[in-house]
């Protein structure tokens, strides 16, 4: 039965409150690494009966492989450091365009930001490594655009996108009334965007902002369709090094699932609190 | 079990309800005739709320006793739907349905609960939503509709499962000024008509005028109770005198 | 018709912007059944996803400490790993335990082919977004009205069907539009397991015909009106099933 007091707020419906990861109490602490090993550990066994007297054991063959795993797990976090921050800034302008007084400019940014927004993550990673040359000069000077670095700016492109659109509802959710109030004292609109608008919209946009980034870093392994040796590929050539044996394959994808579960999590959980601390009674 | 007009048509005695740890109602006891009026008035915290919805099973009670038309409330076999078609509610904040019409709203608990068929239904609904004065709203969604309004549509829902006693807590608390008094006059209209209304209100003036028995509450307790002139200008307690100095 | 595609291959001829799969039939098909293959798996993704979502939704309010935990570890596991990893694991390592059947050829297959794996694992990968997205809708209908519902006689399983769902449906389903475009955007992840839909398609007709610009911004804009119409036609939806007067 209702043991609440009634709030004095009289909603129709209430706001949908932001999804929570609460629920699930669940922390990732160092000692939660042995129920992992313990698991890879009764997977060997198993595997160990299994094969033959001269191949190696499950474990043993991760194990054994898993530094150069982890090596291109953080190939794939510096791709998704480098395409975060072009994004962002490339996104944040377009962001402000998207508000811009003139309509032109409004349009194009609009534009632009709904074409990389409704394009699939995998077909602009495509579009970047085909249509990029593999060298550009600039001043004189050739620069090599390898593989990895293409790849980085394909996956830029729908970050823009995104970050252009966090930009403009951040800006929006602001009520009408600081714009107002700005205005009544006599700020030119630069100045009102750069010293009240966007300080209040940086605690708005970083919840959903940590969100993209946490999707940005899972998209990195699409970079291994196009060729790009990170630590799906790598995962691949060391499957098939080992010469394609099938018990092998389900602990080495848990494994580089587990990384980026250890990754991702917390960054997620990051971003629930920093929903609940920048929580905005309206 | 059996009973007649010459009984109360809800009896409440020494009722005991607690939160958990937390004591809201500290033995409770009162009586209401068919016909009546009551308010029940006091400080926030004091428990009136809670007693209310303890009339129509919405709140459990831990000891004591509630008949309802000689019906025991605090029985764990209780027909909670036999109950609620003798006993109405109106809540502070209407919660009338968003997605339905007026009409619709008032309509729904008489098809889908009592089991009537749309037409019979509908016709009294719309004789209700006239009686509270809001004919020409009845396709009007609640979000459409002002504070007053909605109350009024919460009312004639409430009315259209035909109770025998009507609960109402407080009513008009989250209501603009303006609002009020159309709300109130709708319910002086139900009292006239000889409708049992239990009221837990603010209102001091509406009280004085339309209750037969007014009680006050602090704390968990009734700490007095009287007809509304003895009560208003004659009261004993100094908690109720220290309370009444403060709301008039 | 011919003339409309006949065109194109002169367009070809005179300024070298090849369009193989407007004016060569070969090439046009494979196209037209990618992307029909696209529209197939986002279907059928779309179907699953949202059962999967509902059920989960369910469990998640069930009094057993132990399916609440599994329901939300499903979730916390499908929403922070790449699809891509899970798609690979579901189609190469689940895929590989399954025992083998026999082919007309007398060959030997899988079980499941590469679009079941693709279906399975987007429908898990979209099904624990929807599991609180749904949870958020059904806590999004305030207590109060329920209440209110329960005062009027609904029994549990009235208010569950004509005030709860429809109201959360509501709440939630620009969330769940938000994740149906998504879904169709993620099918192009089947391409990794070699599933004809459009993205893989495309890149056999650039194979074969090494014109990858002009089919990269066909691509480009291919999805951007397919998901440009779907937005739209879920904006209509939205529009339809709003509550006057709620929102702004």
């Amino acid at each position: 039965m209702n043991n609440r007091p009634y709030k004095t707020d009289m909603p129709v419906l209430l706001t949908v409150k932001p999804m929570s990861g609460d629920k699930f109490n669940f922390k990732l602490k160092l000692w939660h690494v042995f129920p992992v090993l313990l698991f890879v550990l009764f997977y060997s066994t198993f595997g160990f009966a299994d094969a033959g007297p001269a191949k190696s054991s499950v474990f043993e063959t991760l194990v054994r492989w898993m530094p150069l795993l982890l090596k291109g797990f953080l190939f794939n976090l510096l791709i998704s450091v480098l395409a975060m921050g072009v994004g962002t800034a490339v996104g944040a302008t377009l962001g402000l365009g998207q508000i811009s007084q003139s309509a032109w400019v409004r349009k194009f940014a609009w534009f632009v930001t709904q074409f990389f927004r409704n394009s699939p993550w995998l077909v602009l990673l495509f579009f970047a490594m085909f249509l990029l040359p593999f060298e550009v000069e600039i001043v004189g000077v050739k620069i090599p655009l390898p593989d990895w670095l293409k790849a980085t700016i394909g996956l830029s492109l729908p970050v823009m996108a995104n970050v252009s659109e966090i930009v403009r509802g951040a800006v929006k959710s602001l009520p009408s009334g600081q714009w107002e109030a700005a205005e009544s004292l006599a700020y030119t609109r630069t100045q009102t965007l750069w010293l009240i608008i966007l300080p209040q919209c940086v605690k708005r946009m970083l919840p959903p902002w940590m969100n993209l980034y946490s999707i940005l870093t899972m998209a990195t392994v699409l970079a291994s369709i196009v060729g790009v040796s990170e630590v799906m590929t790598l995962t691949g050539q060391v499957l098939s090094s080992e010469g394609g044996r099938p018990e092998l394959l389900a602990p080495f994808y848990s494994f580089v699932l587990l990384l980026f579960f250890a990754y991702c999590y917390p960054i997620a959980r990051f971003t629930v609190h920093l929903e609940k601390r920048f929580a905005v009674i309206s | 079990m059996t009973w007649d007009k010459t009984q109360p048509m809800v009896s409440i005695k020494n009722v005991h309800k607690a939160f958990g740890d937390l004591k809201v109602l500290k033995g409770v006891s009162l009586d209401v005739m068919k016909g009546q009026v009551i308010c029940i008035i006091g400080p926030s915290g004091s428990g009136k709320s809670t007693l209310i919805r303890c009339v129509n099973a919405l709140n459990d009670i831990q000891e004591g006793s509630i008949l309802v038309e000689g019906q025991e409330v605090n029985d764990p076999n209780l027909d909670k739907l036999e109950l609620r078609k003798k006993v109405g509610m109106v809540f502070q904040q209407y919660n009338l349905f968003p997605h339905k019409t007026a009409i619709e709203n008032v309509m729904m608990a008489p098809i889908r609960v009592l089991k009537q068929d749309k037409a019979t239904a509908e016709a009294t609904a719309r004789k209700l939503i006239k009686k509270v004065r809001l004919e020409g709203k009845e396709n009007a969604y609640p979000g459409e509709l002002s504070g007053g309004q909605q109350q009024r549509v919460a009312i004639a829902r409430s009315l259209a499962m035909n109770p025998d006693v009507i609960l109402f807590d407080e009513v008009t608390a989250a209501l603009d000024p303006e609002t009020v008094g159309e709300v109130l006059r709708t319910i002086q209209d139900l009292a006239e008509e000889g409708m049992t209304c239990i009221l837990v209100t603010h209102e001091m003036a509406f009280a004085r005028e339309v209750a037969d028995h007014i009680y006050f509450t602090d704390r968990g307790v009734i700490v007095e109770h009287g007809a509304p002139d003895t009560f208003f200008n004659n009261a004993q307690d100094e908690r109720t005198k220290l309370f009444l100095s403060q709301i008039l | 018709m011919d003339i409309f595609f006949e065109w194109f291959r002169h367009l070809y001829d005179t300024t070298g912007i090849n369009l193989p799969f407007i004016y060569d039939a070969y090439d046009r098909n494979r196209m037209i059944d990618g992307f029909w293959m696209t529209i197939k798996l986002s279907i059928t993704c779309l179907f699953f996803s949202t059962i999967i979502g509902m059920v989960g939704a369910w469990l998640q309010g069930s009094p057993l400490k132990w399916t609440r935990r599994i329901v939300n570890g499903y979730i916390q596991v499908f929403r922070n790993t790449p699809p891509l990893v899970q798609m690979y694991f579901f189609y190469f390592a689940i895929g590989s335990l399954l025992p083998k059947v026999a082919t007309d050829y007398g060959g030997e297959a899988p079980l499941l082919g590469s679009f079941a794996w693709a279906a399975i694992s987007l429908s898990f990968f979209a099904g624990a977004f929807n599991v609180e997205i749904f949870r958020s809708g059904v806590e999004a209908v305030p207590k109060s009205t329920i209440e209110a519902a329960e005062a009027l006689g609904f029994s549990r399983l009235q208010i569950y069907r004509d005030i709860t769902l429809p109201l959360a449906l509501r709440v939630s389903l620009p969330a769940l539009n938000n994740n149906l475009v998504n879904l169709v955007k993620t099918t192009t992840l089947a391409y990794a397991i070699a599933v004809p839909e459009m993205l893989y398609e495309a890149n056999q007709i650039w194979s074969d015909n090494v014109n990858v610009t002009e089919m990269m911004i066909f691509l480009l804009l291919a999805y951007f009106f397919l998901v440009g119409i779907l937005v739209w036609g879920m904006n209509r939806w939205e529009q339809s099933m709003k509550i006057p007067g709620y929102g702004e």
